[in-house]
């Protein structure tokens, strides 16, 4: 195994490991998390104990959390990648059965004191055992189509299954988290070329299909596509988030309408100002300012974990971190373009920010992975 | 598996070179995020700041209309009319002082008013509009419209509001409505969205609070879009109520006013059942109040009026008052004892005025007593020593048995407020509820209608149908809803022999009719439609010894509040009988001489139709008759609306 070839003494240990851990992350991650009670208050009008409360109980368990599994070293991590895929195949499976039906999507289990989404689960189980895939495979075999068609494989087996339930966004997440760890492994350029030209015919496919027998997608997700495209068609209906929300974050301005003095957010005419679309209430409520320093944050954590990746020479760690730090970029990348109206509506919430319990665990938890190979990376006597 | 340090650093760069080239693109599109953040927040700020101003888009309830209750020929009695109101949004008018002091220069403002829905202003949000002045004239909302300009956040409105056309004579049957309270709110489990509508008005007190869930309707909505000044620009969706359900009630508006107005000045009930269906054609109680003095929101001077009025006009004394039923008893006693076989029909007893019981003595209301009596003798003349006698063989059980059977001590289901039990004793229930043994004393109180015995008009008016059809006739007060009839089994008969029942009839029409009948001077002297009664009186105080001694107080000497209730139960015709009426006059002295010519009239109503006309009433009343008549106010009775009848 790969991390016997360095010296394992150079690795802290005990309470040591807490002085090499990635600080900077933990800090930014915070401040993030910060900006999130601030709009959680702000949206619930001065309401502390409604939605701002519950978060800040789940970031400080989060963050306790993170810790935790930053502090067991990276290649018990690695050894459980494959058990964690496993498991988290197996819940999503499960809540095709006994999941709850919330949202008009079957896609929590109920553990009583939380509900848990496994399409969440497993965006970091995915990332791992593709991580651990190619920290086994030899460099030589990277590109070879068997080799590719594998971890294809195992991102297209939960997708399919995230999208039956159906959940168009984590879907999307899912591919795209996958195909970064692969981008990163070093698979060749001409297959994600191929993959982009193929996207594009499936995209036509998909608008000569509807109204066939053969559509491809709902209709719901097709009428969303048509109001994502102009939304002023259906002012009320479906292009109505789109509309306001433009509205919201448009009228915002350089500096805001002010700490809860957002008119828009707080007529009620976002139905999901809480969650999804809390993005909105900060662009009116700070702002330019508000919204980019927001933008500034997630860049950091982003440069961050790059950084880190570049300085561990451990595949697994590396790799890991690099899909991690995808993973976060794609949920604000889409939620941001969504609320702006650069993408239609899919339900992405806004890492760290949005009120929603499982995500940001489980976001927390990655990110403790990240620690873990941060602060177990091999280091040169 | 195990990697060369070579492979190892060649895995390294490559992570390197990939890592860094996806954070380029990574931070490449978050550029890209920022610049369109930029374009939206800064370049076409204006633009979205003008279309937040603007383009507002509100989803509107539109509360239904409230199910109108009519008469039974159609009449209505509670409608809604079109109500202007001014309505302000306070988000919408910037200086809402200004703007007020601008109003009250074009519209008288009520100052109570205008401080409650200010109150109800700041305490909601910003958006949310709050009427401030309700049922205005036309003129007044065109002189606000014309003003628009000078007057921000500020609409013109027109919306629904209940209305009662007969006024007084319904406000206890069907009670009022009133703009949904707090307090009506924290009551409910999951309230109607409806309810959040400031000022929506839901029943508050009788039929209209029984039958809310009929008449509320279902609310609609209207997405509209509004501008700065709250104006709504254009209507982008409609989603139209669902109108509440139409009630038809069993009364009689004709006869609903006569009866009031005979009552007035009294504070008394009155209750006119239909013998054969059960039907309510009448609840009078008096005085009554104006239900739409609470819909508008009642000042606290009127209020205090009402409520400190000692004749209590807000309380509903047909169903609500319950009263000891004095000699309208005796027919219960005197049927339980025939019925019991301790008595009977010819058996004599002889009245020196008095009886003792358990070393008390109890007074017939004659001194000198009624010397023999039978049954028929005993009810006409009302003589209280013989059913002392007949009580007493009879026990209080079995004759509590026999009162419920004709309705008395049952709480009826009908759809107004406060509808009271009333009480008939029993040695069971004075063990219970009081926890002392029952007395022989009790048994002979109980005789004659008095000591715990309690019971409402309405009791009493269903006990003398029952007497009348010999059947176990429910009184009913809806007739139909949303024009399906109300279904009504037919009333199952009762366990009395019909031998006893007609003994009992045939000294009721004697009471009325007799040469020495209690209530001879209300008779009916139309030959087809006699009528057949009883007289009570029941006293509100004890008569102590010293008082015996000296002699008993007259009536009229006493203050009001200690005068003997009067009542009287008859029905007509006495044949074919087809109207029961039940009276009692708070505190109104003799049965004979304040219940029963009220009663008479109103029975004759009842059965006419119409004012009765004056070859009904013995001729030496006639000049009397004709005066009341000529003196009271009457509403014409009224034709239902026409066109396709609604209920």
């Amino acid at each position: 195994m790969s991390y016997l070839e360095y010296n394992v003494q150079t690795v802290p240990t005990g309470a040591r490991k807490l002085l090499h851990a990635n600080w900077a992350i933990v800090i930014l991650l915070t401040a993030v998390a910060c900006i999130g009670f601030l709009m959680l208050y702000s949206v619930a009008g001065g309401d502390l104990g409604r939605w701002a409360e519950p978060q800040m109980k789940r970031f400080a368990l989060g963050v306790v959390v993170m810790m935790i599994i930053g502090l067991v070293p990276i290649w018990f991590w690695r050894n459980m990648a494959g058990l964690a895929y496993l498991g988290a195949l197996g819940l999503l499976i499960l809540v095709e059965f006994f999941g709850v039906v919330g949202m008009g999507a079957q896609r929590w289990i109920d553990l009583g004191f939380m509900r848990l989404q496994p399409s969440e689960v497993m965006k970091i189980a995915l990332v791992m055992i593709l991580a651990a895939y190619y920290d086994w495979l030899p460099l030589s075999k990277v590109s070879r189509p068997f080799w590719v068609l594998f971890p294809v494989g195992l991102i297209l087996t939960p997708t399919a299954l995230v999208l039956k339930q159906p959940d168009l966004g984590t879907a999307i997440l899912l591919i795209a988290g996958g195909g970064i760890v692969m981008f990163c492994a070093g698979v060749s350029w001409w297959y994600f070329i191929a993959v982009a030209a193929a996207a594009g015919a499936l995209v036509f496919a998909v608008f000569t299909s509807r109204g066939q027998d053969w559509q491809l997608l709902q209709d719901y997700q097709y009428r969303r596509i048509d109001t994502f495209l102009d939304p002023s068609t259906d002012p009320l209906g479906a292009g109505y988030h789109i509309t306001q929300s433009k509205i919201a974050l448009g009228s915002g301005g350089w500096t805001g309408k002010g700490f809860m003095q957002g008119t828009q957010s707080r007529l009620n005419f976002l139905p999901e100002k809480h969650t999804d679309f809390i993005f909105t209430t900060l662009a009116e409520e700070f702002g330019f300012v508000g919204g980019f320093s927001l933008l500034t944050l997630y860049g950091l954590i982003i440069l961050f974990c790059i950084l880190s990746a570049i300085q561990n020479k451990d595949r697994f760690g590396s790799l890991l971190t690099l899909g991690v730090a995808a993973t976060l970029f794609l949920f604000f990348a889409v939620n941001m373009s969504m609320v702006m109206g650069l993408a239609p509506v899919v339900g992405v919430p806004l890492p760290l920010v949005s009120f929603g319990g499982s995500a940001m665990l489980v976001l927390l938890a990655a990110f403790g992975l990240v620690q873990s190979a941060h602060i177990h990376r091999p280091r040169s006597r | 598996m195990k990697r060369s340090p070579k492979e190892t650093d060649e895995s390294a760069g490559l992570v390197t070179r990939r890592g860094l080239v996806l954070g380029g693109l990574q931070l490449g599109f978050m550029g890209a995020l920022g610049l369109r953040m930029r374009q939206m927040q800064i370049e076409e700020a204006d633009a979205y700041q003008l279309l937040a101003e603007e383009n507002r888009i509100n989803v509107r309830l539109i509360p239904p209309s409230r199910g109108v209750i009519f008469d039974r020929n159609g009449v209505p009695i509670a409608d809604n009319s079109q109500n202007y109101r001014i309505v302000i949004v306070r988000e919408d008018a910037g200086d809402v002082e200004e703007v007020i002091a601008r109003l009250r220069r074009l519209v008288d403002l009520d100052e109570d008013d205008l401080e409650r829905s200010l109150k109800e202003m700041y305490r909601r949000s910003p958006f949310v509009p709050i009427t401030l002045v309700d049922r205005l004239s036309w003129e007044d909302v065109a002189e606000v419209a014309v003003n628009a300009p000078a007057l921000p956040g500020i609409t013109p409105d027109v919306g629904l509001s209940r209305h009662y056309p007969l006024g007084e004579d319904f406000a206890h049957i069907v009670g009022y409505v009133g703009p949904v309270s707090d307090n009506d709110l924290s009551k409910l489990e999951d309230p109607d969205p409806l309810l959040q509508i400031p000022k929506f008005q839901i029943g508050k007190i009788g039929l209209e609070t029984k039958l809310e869930a009929d008449l509320r309707g279902k609310a609609g909505t209207r997405q509209i879009e509004v501008n700065a000044a709250g104006r709504v620009m254009r209507e982008l969706n409609r989603d139209d109520y669902t109108p509440g359900t139409d009630i038809q009630l069993t009364v009689d508006h004709g006869l609903q006013n006569y009866a009031q107005a005979r009552l007035a000045g009294e504070s008394a009930g009155s209750v006119v059942i239909d013998i054969e269906t059960g039907d309510l054609l009448a609840m009078a109680s008096s005085p009554s109040f104006d239900p739409d003095l609470f819909v508008r929101g009642i000042s606290t001077t009127n209020y205090r009026e009402l409520t400190e009025n000692k004749y209590r006009p807000l309380f509903n004394k047909t169903v609500q008052g319950t009263y000891p039923p004095g000699s309208t008893f005796k027919m219960m006693t005197g049927l339980a004892a025939l019925k019991a076989g301790v008595m009977g029909p010819e058996e004599t007893v002889y009245c020196p005025g008095h009886m003792t019981v358990g070393g008390r003595r109890f007074h017939c209301w004659k001194r000198g007593g009624h010397g023999w009596m039978n049954l028929d003798d005993a009810l006409t003349q009302s003589c209280d020593v013989y059913f002392y006698e007949a009580a007493q063989r009879t026990g209080i059980d079995t004759m509590a048995e026999l009162c419920h059977q004709f309705g008395l001590g049952e709480r009826f289901k009908l759809p107004v407020s406060a509808v009271a039990e009333g009480l008939i004793p029993s040695t069971k229930w004075k063990a219970q509820v009081r926890d002392e043994v029952w007395r022989p004393g009790d048994t002979i109180n109980a005789a004659i209608g008095q000591g715990y015995v309690l019971s409402s008009p309405l009791q009493l008016a269903v006990m003398t149908a029952r007497i009348a059809s010999g059947r176990a006739v429910e009184p009913r007060l809806v007739k139909s809803i949303d024009g399906v009839e109300v279904t009504h089994e037919e009333a199952p008969p009762l366990e009395v022999s019909t031998s006893h029942l007609n003994m009992i009839r045939q000294s009721m029409y004697n009471v009325s009719n007799g040469r020495r009948g209690t209530a001879r001077r209300s008779r009916i002297v139309a030959d087809d439609i006699r009528m057949a009664g009883k007289t009570g009186t029941s006293q509100v105080r004890n008569i102590t010894a010293a008082e015996r001694a000296r002699g008993v107080f007259r009536n009229d000497q006493l203050p009001w509040e200690r005068r003997d209730h009067g009542l009287f139960v008859c029905y007509a015709p006495f044949d074919k009988p087809k109207y029961a009426v039940a009276t009692v006059v708070e505190h109104g002295g003799g049965g004979s001489s304040a219940a029963a010519p009220p009663s008479r009239d109103i029975l004759l109503y009842a059965l006419y139709g119409d004012v009765p006309p004056l070859d009904a009433y013995p001729s030496d009343q006639r000049e009397g008759i004709q005066e009341m008549h000529d003196s009271m106010v009457l509403r014409p009775r009224q034709k239902p609306p026409s066109g396709p009848t609604r209920a």
